[in-house]
């Protein structure tokens, strides 16, 4: 690993300057949710750390997550982390390909083993291996393989973290998570369809400083997947007000009322979007007008729809409901026809009395 | 025939119907009744809640007449129905309701209370648990024509003293009279005068009028015994003298229950719709005043407050017809608190004036009355029942306030009838 | 992977609602045409005033006091009232009901700002609280009280406690409280046709009754 340039030099040779790496440290430090007296420690163990290979594995997924942290804005900070770490490994960003891209594998591994962090974004299919193969490999074999000699895993991707939409019914290939198949390491899960940029860059950054973040029971960052997207929403107030947009062009939706009515799942989607934002700080989907999809949530496709309320039911209770009504009546019908065959009888039985009836006569 | 527990419960299912259902359906148990009870009220004691009384009856209406109750009680659930259950219900279904049907204007959820304690009835004369004093009634009125017994010769004695009294002749059994009005046994025995009254007034406005020997009785113990039987074969008495003498109208007299038994209750106890008119004397009356058949001279001015009876007012309807009527003879006229569709009881309605066991609960349940009648310092108390004019007139004695009078309605219009050709 | 909350919360909106809705209407409608089937006998009497105008007109007109009976029952009037009322505001106009409602019937109506469902959340539950305290301190309502009250009691006061704590996140995660808040207004949904919920429908029923019998007498209801 000695041979491995160490970051000041990379900041160097990339023309960024000291001043543009400390904010970068600051900005990582408040997106940790850390005292912001620790951004030099960042700073600090960013510059020190010796660069661990990082391998990184692509199952069922579209290339989305590499497409966000990788297409980050100017100055690129977040491909400097890259810089940062010894990416060995990485279908569709290395050159190598074929059987040396392969090669390339299993000689980090051999070299790092134990040490190496593993990142995976996609799924893997379960049902039938061959649904997903590299270089003829099934991605359950690959996982399982190089899993093995990892420090850890970072899930990249609700895909990689919860199955995502490989996953979703009738899930045809049978997808499952990273941690559905590996449970002896410690996996740090990144959901999100995709996960934000800075999200992915400052988990790593904080492994490379701190180790494992703190996670919530997801296996989440709590940092970033602490709080709901609607306690941070901007669009809270109308929520509070009642004022809700009831279609996408209506009034509400031109004067940026609350979108709930629309499906919104910002009230049960645990992410920092409303903060953070996408695009460099520019917006995220609730600010273009959209509800939020719930995507860093487990089984975000199938949770009764994009645009249904949340507090509407999921089902099809229509059918069931009027079946329900069919068979109320139908027993109510019985029930009352019950009662008036007793009242019958009990007329039937009815003996006429006269006033001299109404003693007890033993 | 003897009344047992098969006949009073196989009497209470007949009497459960879709309102009885929606009712008990419908109860929230928030207690509100007890708060428009007299009994409740004038004694503080729960037990004397409307809907309490009402407890066995629900019971039966869930066990046998809702599908959920009918498989509870086929896994043995539902709680059975025992003649000791009756015998301590007795007191509270007969002794402790008149029957006043103020629980029923204040049910929030508009139960009927009223009309089930009614239905209960029926099923507790069924099994044998009427007041005793009711039952004689009832023996006596089935036997010799009116609840206190033969009252025809009264009745003829009565007649005759009117006449003589007034000078004008009242004809028996006269067909094809414009009406043939009907008397209570309390009106032959106690307040005759009511007689001599509708003589004058009547003919003052040109009606013709008889009486019936054959059915001049109007009270009905069957239906606060709460026997339809035994209500049957009583109102039918005086719809067979009406058919016989193809009256146009049968004038129901000052009296509470009788106007319930045969304008309310007696078509559907006979199973017909009547061919004649069934009218209160203080409706027919009002109708006259307003025709101008009815004119008056002079007034009354002692201060003079009305009893509203409930039967005829709260669940009769007849309410602004008395106080049309009082406003042409009362100069000083008052009404207590409550006057009118809320006024109380006087507690001698619904069979529980004949109950002696019931003395005490009667005498504490006319506190309210008193208390009404000295707030507004009244000297005579004007009502339009009998039985009503019968309890005031002993409750106040006993509660040491003889000196205010009470008189009927019919009888004070005519002392100042303007009867001068 | 799943979230247990989030599933706990699908479960509410699928199953549970289904099976909570699927009791609710086929017990209303089996209690309700059980009465209507079981029918009374045609009312023989000739009518003085309209029966069918007056219990119309009384199924409104009840739901005032009679004059002079609020001061004899303060407490069961007002808390009625208000419990009556804080729950209707709360249920009816706030925006994730509304939605359900529209999602249903396809009726929709302004919705309420937050301050004003609370306020109306916190006086229905302070209602339902005097209502209980005179259950218990009440001979009357003591001597009436049931099993079946408590249990009413409970499942009103539990969909306004938690709806309140599910929206403010006042403790535990919000996914599992919005979860809870709804299976509770679902075992309230499965408890309605088997208790005195049932006043809620039937009331138009009994004041129907009530008020075409005492309207066909001419007499006041």
């Amino acid at each position: 690993m000695t041979e491995r340039p160490l970051l000041p030099e990379l900041l160097r040779a990339n023309g960024i300057s000291r001043r543009g790496f400390m904010k970068y440290c600051a900005a990582l430090t408040s997106a940790l949710a850390l005292p912001p007296a620790l951004a030099p420690k960042i700073a600090w163990a960013l510059e020190n750390a010796a660069r661990p290979s990082v391998i990184w594995l692509s199952f069922q997924e579209c290339t989305g997550c590499t497409e966000s942290i990788t297409r980050s804005a100017a100055p690129t900070i977040e491909d400097l982390i890259f810089n940062a770490v010894s990416l060995d490994y990485h279908h569709t960003l290395m050159a190598a390909s074929g059987t040396a891209a392969e090669e390339a594998r299993l000689a980090a591994m051999e070299a790092n083993y134990g040490k190496y962090l593993l990142v995976v974004d996609g799924s893997i299919p379960v049902d039938n291996p061959a649904y997903s193969c590299i270089a003829g490999i099934s991605n359950l074999e690959m996982l399982k393989e190089t899993a093995a000699g990892a420090a850890a895993i970072v899930a990249v991707g609700t895909c990689a973290a919860f199955g995502g939409i490989p996953h979703a019914n009738p899930n045809p290939t049978g997808a499952v998570a990273v941690g559905d198949i590996i449970t002896d390491k410690p996996i740090i899960n990144v959901p999100g369809c995709p996960p934000i940029p800075i999200v992915m860059t400052s988990v790593l950054a904080h492994y490379l400083t701190f180790g494992l973040p703190d996670l919530d029971e997801l296996g989440r960052p709590k940092a970033f997947y602490g709080e709901t997207i609607h306690d941070r929403c901007y669009r809270r107030p109308f929520y509070d007000k009642g004022l809700f947009a009831e279609g996408f062009d209506d009034e509400g939706a031109r004067a940026g009322w609350c979108l709930y009515k629309l499906g919104c799942k910002g009230p049960t989607t645990k992410s920092v979007c409303a903060t953070v934002k996408w695009n460099d700080g520019t917006s995220f989907p609730i600010q273009s007008g959209h509800p939020c999809l719930g995507c860093t949530e487990p089984n975000f496709w199938d949770n009764g729809g994009f645009y249904k309320p949340l507090s509407t039911p999921a089902g099809d209770y229509r059918r069931v409901g009027l079946a329900a009504a069919a068979a109320g009546a139908a027993l109510g019908v019985a029930g009352g026809l019950m009662g008036r065959a007793n009242k019958a009888r009990a007329a039937r039985a009815h003996e006429a009395v006269d006033a001299h009836d109404l003693e007890k006569k033993s | 025939m003897t009344a047992t527990l098969e006949r009073g419960l196989n009497a209470l299912r007949e009497q459960i119907d879709a309102p009885v259902a929606s009712f008990f359906t419908t109860c929230v148990s928030c207690g509100l009744c007890a708060e428009a009870c007299i009994f409740y009220k004038e004694t503080g004691e729960e037990k004397f809640t409307p809907i309490h009384k009402l407890d066995l009856m629900r019971r039966l209406w869930a066990n046998e007449y809702t599908l959920l109750g009918k498989v509870k009680s086929l896994l043995g659930l539902g709680e059975k129905i025992t003649d000791a259950d009756l015998a301590e219900w007795e007191t509270l279904v007969y002794d402790s309701c008149t029957m006043c049907g103020r629980c029923t204007l204040v049910c929030p959820v508009g139960n009927d209370i009223t009309l089930m304690i009614r239905k209960m009835r029926e099923g507790m004369s069924a099994a044998g648990h009427a007041p005793k004093e009711l039952v004689g009634a009832a023996e006596r009125h089935s036997d010799y024509g009116s609840p206190m017994g033969d009252l025809h010769k009264a009745l003829k004695a009565q007649i005759a003293h009117a006449e003589k009294e007034t000078g004008i002749p009242i004809e028996l059994d006269r067909e094809g009279a414009d009406y043939m009005a009907l008397l209570s046994a309390q009106e032959i025995a106690e307040y005759p005068g009511v007689l001599a009254a509708m003589s004058r007034i009547f003919r003052k406005a040109g009606i013709t009028w008889t009486i019936s020997t054959e059915g001049f009785e109007a009270t009905n113990v069957g239906v606060q015994l709460g026997n339809r039987d035994v209500a049957r074969t009583l109102v039918s008495r005086v719809v067979a003298a009406a058919e016989k003498l193809k009256v146009k109208g049968v004038i129901s007299p000052e009296c509470g229950h009788a106007y319930q038994a045969l304008r309310w209750e007696g078509p559907n106890l006979i199973g017909k719709t009547y061919d004649f008119e069934v009218v209160h004397i203080i409706e027919l009356l009002d109708r006259l005043r307003a025709e101008g058949k009815l004119k008056t001279k002079g007034k009354d001015d002692t201060r003079l407050t009305f009893h509203d009876p409930c039967q005829i007012n709260r669940r009769g309807g007849i309410n602004r017809e008395p106080r049309n009527l009082l406003g042409l003879v009362a100069e000083n006229f008052v009404e207590t608190e409550d006057a009118g569709t809320m006024n109380w009881c006087c507690g001698g309605g619904g069979g529980v004036g004949a109950n002696e066991r019931a003395a005490d609960l009667r005498f504490k349940a006319f506190n309210r009355k008193k208390r009404q009648f000295e707030a507004v310092g009244a000297e005579k108390v004007v009502t339009m029942c009998a039985y009503c004019h019968h309890t005031l007139e002993e409750q106040l004695e006993e509660h040491g306030m003889e000196e205010l009078e009470v008189e009927g309605l019919t009888e004070l219009l005519a002392e100042y009838l303007d009867d001068e050709d | 992977m799943t979230n247990p909350n989030f599933d706990l919360l699908m479960w509410a909106r699928t199953t549970g609602f289904d099976i909570a809705l699927a009791i609710m209407v086929g017990g209303i409608l089996l209690r309700v045409v059980e009465i209507v089937v079981l029918g009374r006998k045609k009312d023989l009497a000739r009518p003085k005033g309209n029966p069918v105008a007056q219990g119309l007109k009384t199924i409104f007109t009840r739901s005032l006091p009679r004059k002079g009976m609020v001061k004899e029952a303060p407490v069961t009037y007002v808390g009625g009232y208000l419990f009556h009322i804080g729950f209707a505001v709360a249920f009816l106009f706030l925006g994730a009901h509304i939605a359900l409602i529209t999602d249903l019937t396809g009726l929709g109506w302004p919705e309420a700002n937050k301050a004003l469902i609370e306020t109306a959340a916190a006086v229905a539950v302070v209602a339902l609280i005097a209502l209980a305290w005179t259950r218990f301190s009440n001979p009357v309502r003591r001597m009436l009280t049931t099993f079946d009250d408590w249990l009413v009691w409970t499942l009103s006061i539990l969909p306004l406690v938690t709806g309140y704590i599910a929206v403010n996140k006042l403790f535990g995660d919000g996914t599992l409280m919005m979860a809870i808040h709804m299976l509770s207004a679902e075992a309230l949904m499965v408890a309605f046709p088997f208790t005195k919920l049932m006043h809620a429908v039937t009331f138009a029923m009994a004041r129907y009754y009530n008020g075409s019998i005492q309207g066909r007498k001419g007499a006041e209801s």
